[in-house]
């Protein structure tokens, strides 16, 4: 146990020691490069601002990765069982991922005004595609065996969608949901930079135009701990509930 | 598959109530023809009818058993071996299943996921799931094909044990296994159905009885004598 965290630990305090380096020796003023000492004594002394603010975007966060997962699940279930939908929806999805999502934060904020709403949009288009995308490749790679062994059975279309397909795909669900966690932080926070008036996001933006870099490092310092604990967090729910599915991670081949 | 047919036009009858094997090289579509009863999508066309004697449907009276265990890794053994009810949405026997499992030795694997167990192992979990559905006809898709020497023997007795008075067909490429299970034999290659002489032994015989191993030189000869070996 304490193995596993010698090596992150270490490289975080050689990363942390060569950055204060840096700034004592060539003597950065503060509003350009704050050193790790002056961005903990920020983080301590607006400890409540930046709490607060953290809360907004770990709601906005929290909606996106849920409605997004949600939505992007229910299109891959659909499109692997309907080819009407495959033909059609198919090539739109396709299409609709080689428009960056963040071109749309400005005309979301126009529409949906400087609330919850077009952050919360923001992370549900940005979740959305990568869970549709593994969910539906794990969907439509289920061993063809297991589909014929059900279907000799009697098995109508539904159960073998809910008794076959979904099981034998949560993996590479799994896949789909931890990138959606590391992403969708990226969503909400750029709604808040187009505009908002609350959020990591805004106090980023708020920071740097007072030149308090220190908060702005703070900030910024709560964002990624945030994002690397909601990863360990859906990895730790998927790693339980897969191994309750499956038992073995590997399964010996040839045999 | 193309514009190039399978097999031409043929003629298979299987008997009711024993086991009938179908040998021959790989690709002649032996296994398409096991599909085809089945069911199952073949990638191709088909023209041709599918009856049984007694003019019924074939649906839901077919069992299905391949090389491959498809034992779903999720569901442990009893889970694996009461698949056909939770397929169909019934209530699942637990009972019988746990008789059956343990007449093929697995009961203390019962709760075990298939990952754990040898190939050996899963092919008999495999036999159990088969039996569980309680069809009369059985297609066996090279069950045994995968197993060592010893594990096949046994195998095979097992399931002539288990699958007596069923109407069984075996897709096998092995002779030996044909000459031990097969009531009827059939050779299936480029030029088509042959039948041949099954030994006048009830199945299941001894792999080394005299008759066995002569059945077996002459499907070994038979084989050997197809169009893409000469």
């Amino acid at each position: 146990m304490t193995r596993r965290w010698i090596g992150p630990v270490a490289a975080t305090v050689v990363a942390l020691t060569v950055w204060q380096m840096i700034v004592w020796l060539a003597d950065t003023p503060a509003f350009i490069l704050p050193g790790p000492l002056r961005v903990a004594e920020a983080l301590w002394r607006d400890a409540e601002i930046i709490a607060e603010n953290t809360m907004i975007t770990f709601v906005e966060i929290l909606l996106g990765l849920v409605i997004g997962a949600a939505l992007g699940i229910s299109t891959a279930i659909h499109l692997s069982l309907s080819p009407t939908a495959r033909t059609f929806i198919l090539p739109v999805l396709v299409f609709s991922q080689a428009i960056p999502v963040f071109a749309l934060a400005p005309v979301l904020t126009l529409w949906f005004g400087y609330g919850l709403l077009p952050k919360v949009i923001m992370a549900v288009l940005i979740v959305y595609f990568p869970v549709a995308s593994a969910f539906y490749d794990g969907l439509a790679g289920t061993p063809r065996g297991l589909i014929d062994l059900a279907r000799v059975m009697g098995a109508s279309r539904t159960r073998i969608m809910t008794r076959v397909q979904i099981p034998a795909a949560l993996p590479s669900l799994a896949t789909g949901l931890r990138l959606a966690a590391v992403y969708a932080p990226i969503g909400a926070v750029i709604g808040e930079w187009v505009g908002a008036s609350r959020g990591l996001g805004y106090l980023m933006i708020y920071a740097n135009g007072r030149s308090k870099i220190d908060l702005m490092f703070a900030a910024l310092f709560v964002l990624a701990i945030m994002t690397v604990l909601l990863r360990a967090l859906i990895d730790l729910i998927c790693t339980r509930f897969l191994s309750r599915w499956t038992g073995e991670t590997t399964r010996p081949e040839g045999l | 598959m193309g514009d190039k047919p399978l097999f031409g036009p043929l003629e298979l009858m299987i008997p009711a109530g024993s086991w009938t094997c179908l040998l021959g090289p790989s690709g002649v579509g032996k296994s398409t023809m096991l599909r085809l009863i089945a069911g199952l999508e073949i990638g191709g066309r088909f023209d041709g009818t599918i009856t049984a004697s007694d003019g019924a449907s074939l649906t839901d009276r077919i069992a299905y058993m391949a090389q491959d265990d498809l034992l779903f890794p999720w569901l442990d053994i009893m889970g694996n071996a009461t698949l056909g009810a939770r397929m169909r949405g019934e209530k699942p026997d637990r009972e019988r299943a746990a008789r059956l499992i343990e007449q093929v030795g697995l009961t203390p694997y019962a709760a075990q996921k298939p990952a754990t167990l040898s190939g050996g192992q899963r092919q008999r979990a495999a036999l159990v799931r088969t039996m569980m559905e309680d069809r009369p006809i059985i297609l066996l898709d090279e069950p045994f094909s995968a197993l060592d020497a010893r594990t096949r023997a046994e195998m095979q007795e097992l399931a002539a044990d288990l699958l007596t008075d069923r109407t069984v067909l075996l897709v096998t490429h092995d002779p030996a296994e044909a000459a031990r299970l097969g009531t009827t034999l059939h050779i299936l290659d480029e030029g088509g159905l042959t039948t041949l002489p099954a030994p006048p032994t009830p199945p299941v015989r001894e792999i080394d009885a005299q008759e066995t191993l002569a059945c077996q030189a002459r499907l070994f000869r038979a084989l050997r004598a197809s169009p893409e070996a000469a």
